[in-house]
């Protein structure tokens, strides 16, 4: 009990922490924020008058807890590019990267954990060495880079997927956004042809993502299953004359399991990261997209909204796989 | 008969220089037996020379114009193709090369000595000290990098001043983390208490005995951490916060090229090459020295 007390508390930390952040990036603006709403031919009255109502003549801790106050109600303020309520224009775009980075960690695990698996049971073969330099691939080559190069080949030259968007034009606002996972709704109002449609369109996308958490979770699975393999259970398996499948997956591997979530967990928070360079590359209109065009027009209160959000997310992702890894592994209990 | 091998391999060095010269011997004699960082240090110390001797390498002018030129593909006289104002993208992937240098220079610069002096602080003193930075250590990490360094590149304005502060910015908790564990083990010794006998005082002790002892697991971390200083400034020179034009910076680079990729595909494609390379270079650089310098944490080959 007193745990999980110690453990809310320190989340809350963590998230005022946050919010300490993007209060003082709002603050360091050099752009002076009264201007910006009143222009600068306003009169001195004027100005003064506007201050006061902001709330900015208040003593920076005053404002700081004004600004905690309002992001808890849900007020991050309206984005000057879209005329609308910051937290409305996130609603609306935060699935659109949720689909792309599940679909990006969908194929990251499934052939990420068999390519970490079997490089560690064939140990120095030549596709041991493969696996590790595309393990080493992942950190050095730029995503948007990747994305382009995929559009490109797989786009122009080959036409096997969709271009950038999420569905082909003649397709937009087809169907009725209950989820927001264009996938999930073309599927619920039985609609498979723009199914397969936004299929080819987020294919590219989501295995460009997929190939930054496959590098990154087949690396840290061989190097889990190579510490199991040096384990003298696994030597008493083998002399026991079980077949070497069994001792990958039964033996060795039932025990990586549990830091291997806490793995996933940290590459999905990841590709929230790599879905920012992303979804610019293949204009996905999602939360990255809304940043990147936010920064561009120097507009304050989106940025540091989406900014909020990926990084409570980021913060939540890596906290729930925390927790699994202390519910799951007896030793860390 | 004692050769200049058996006096740098002396187990008992006679004086300081003697010890360091041996060491750094040890050291390179071990890193040239692993060959993915001897390519790794091959490809860096390239990034250095072809920096410093840009002048010379490039075939062209990186920001000479000629429109006749306009996106011409690879050919003898230009390596790399020409870009939409008919530069010769060789040339300008090779100056590059120099804009590249400085920001992670910079970066290293920067962040490395104050996350060394955070971490070794609050190692060092514990209590209140300890929990206040690492606190604010840890809500810095706890943000990914490249949001952090995107915020705070909008707050400060684009450019590539703004850039390699605001990468430092996001790149400095974790050499503060790692700083602070050294100290930690470091710490309690019998020679920190001795050097406190003696009157030192807590600056002195740290400087000159803490300090040094961090180094090596920050040069590790700092040459590993390279390669996502590379593609985070690049990044920022993609979406067109980072460098500016006519700068040749790559990221910045392919940013132009994007409009041009489906038939013009050389402009985008070469400076990511470039990228890739380099940054493949420092992984692989950083491997190496980790496996030589730091055994208990060395991959298991």
């Amino acid at each position: 009990m007193k745990g999980v007390l110690g453990f809310l508390v320190a989340i809350a930390f963590t998230f005022l922490g946050l919010l300490a952040i993007t209060f003082f990036i709002g603050r360091v603006v050099p752009i002076d924020p009264v201007l910006a709403v009143v222009g600068d031919r306003a009169p001195r009255a004027v100005y003064e008058a506007a201050r006061i109502e902001m709330g900015l003549d208040k003593p920076l801790i005053v404002q700081f807890f004004h600004y905690v106050g309002n992001v808890l109600t849900g007020d991050l303020g309206m984005s000057v590019s879209t005329g609308k309520p910051v937290v409305e224009d996130l609603k609306r775009v935060f699935p659109a990267t949720l689909e792309m980075a599940t679909l990006g960690i969908m194929i990251g695990v499934l052939l990420g954990v068999p390519m970490g698996v079997y490089a560690a049971s064939r140990q120095g073969s030549l596709l041991d060495q493969v696996i590790r330099v595309v393990g080493l691939l992942g950190y050095s080559i730029p995503a948007f880079w990747l994305g382009l190069v995929g559009l490109a080949l797989f786009y122009a030259k080959l036409q096997w997927v969709g271009g950038p968007g999420r569905l082909d034009i003649f397709y937009d606002g087809m169907v009725d956004p209950v989820t927001g996972l264009v996938l999930i709704d073309s599927l619920i109002a039985g609609e498979t042809e723009i199914f397969f449609n936004a299929l080819s369109h987020i294919a590219l996308p989501a295995a460009v993502l997929g190939f930054f958490s496959l590098a990154y979770i087949a690396r840290m699975t061989r190097s889990f299953m190579l510490d199991q393999l040096a384990q003298e259970y696994v030597t008493t398996a083998r002399v026991k004359g079980v077949s070497e499948r069994l001792v990958l997956w039964r033996h060795a591997f039932r025990p990586i399991l549990v830091p291997l979530i806490t793995v996933i967990g940290l590459s999905y928070a990841g590709l929230l990261e790599g879905s920012v360079m992303i979804e610019t590359v293949f204009s996905w209109p999602g939360i990255g997209n809304y940043l990147t065009t936010a920064l561009l027009n120097a507009d304050m209160n989106a940025v540091l909204g989406a900014t909020l959000v990926i990084g409570a997310v980021f913060i939540g992702i890596n906290k729930i796989s925390d927790v699994l890894y202390r519910v799951l592994d007896p030793r860390a209990r | 008969m004692a050769t200049t091998r058996d006096w740098l391999l002396d187990d008992s060095p006679s004086s300081r220089l003697q010890a360091r010269l041996g060491r750094s011997y040890r050291l390179s004699h071990a890193l040239a037996r692993n060959p993915l960082a001897m390519v790794g240090a091959i490809i860096v110390l390239t990034l250095i020379l072809v920096a410093l001797f840009a002048p010379w390498i490039a075939t062209h002018s990186p920001i000479g114009q000629d429109l006749a030129m306009r996106l011409k593909p690879p050919s003898w006289d230009n390596w790399m193709g020409t870009d939409e104002l008919g530069r010769d993208i060789w040339s300008r992937v090779v100056y590059g090369a120099r804009i590249t240098l400085m920001i992670v220079a910079l970066v290293a610069v920067l962040a490395a000595p104050v996350g060394l002096i955070v971490g070794a602080v609050a190692g060092y003193f514990g209590g209140w000290t300890d929990r206040i930075l690492m606190g604010i250590t840890d809500i810095f990490l706890s943000m990914p990098k490249l949001i952090l360094a995107l915020a705070f590149v909008a707050a400060l304005g684009p450019g590539i001043q703004n850039a390699i502060i605001a990468i430092a910015i996001a790149t400095w908790p974790g050499y503060a983390r790692i700083a602070r564990a050294e100290t930690l083990t470091i710490r309690n010794s019998e020679f920190v208490a001795a050097v406190e006998l003696q009157g030192a005082s807590s600056f002195r002790v740290i400087v000159n005995h803490i300090l040094p002892l961090c180094t090596s697991s920050m040069i590790i971390r700092v040459t590993l951490d390279m390669a996502g200083i590379i593609l985070t400034a690049a990044g920022l020179g993609f979406i067109g916060l980072g460098a500016q034009p006519p700068l040749p910076e790559w990221g910045a680079m392919i940013s132009r090229g994007r409009s041009f990729i489906l038939d013009q595909w050389w402009v985008a494609t070469m400076p990511g090459f470039a990228i890739v390379i380099v940054s493949l270079g420092f992984c692989f650089l950083g491997d190496g020295l980790r496996d030589v310098l730091d055994p208990k944490h060395g991959d298991r080959q």
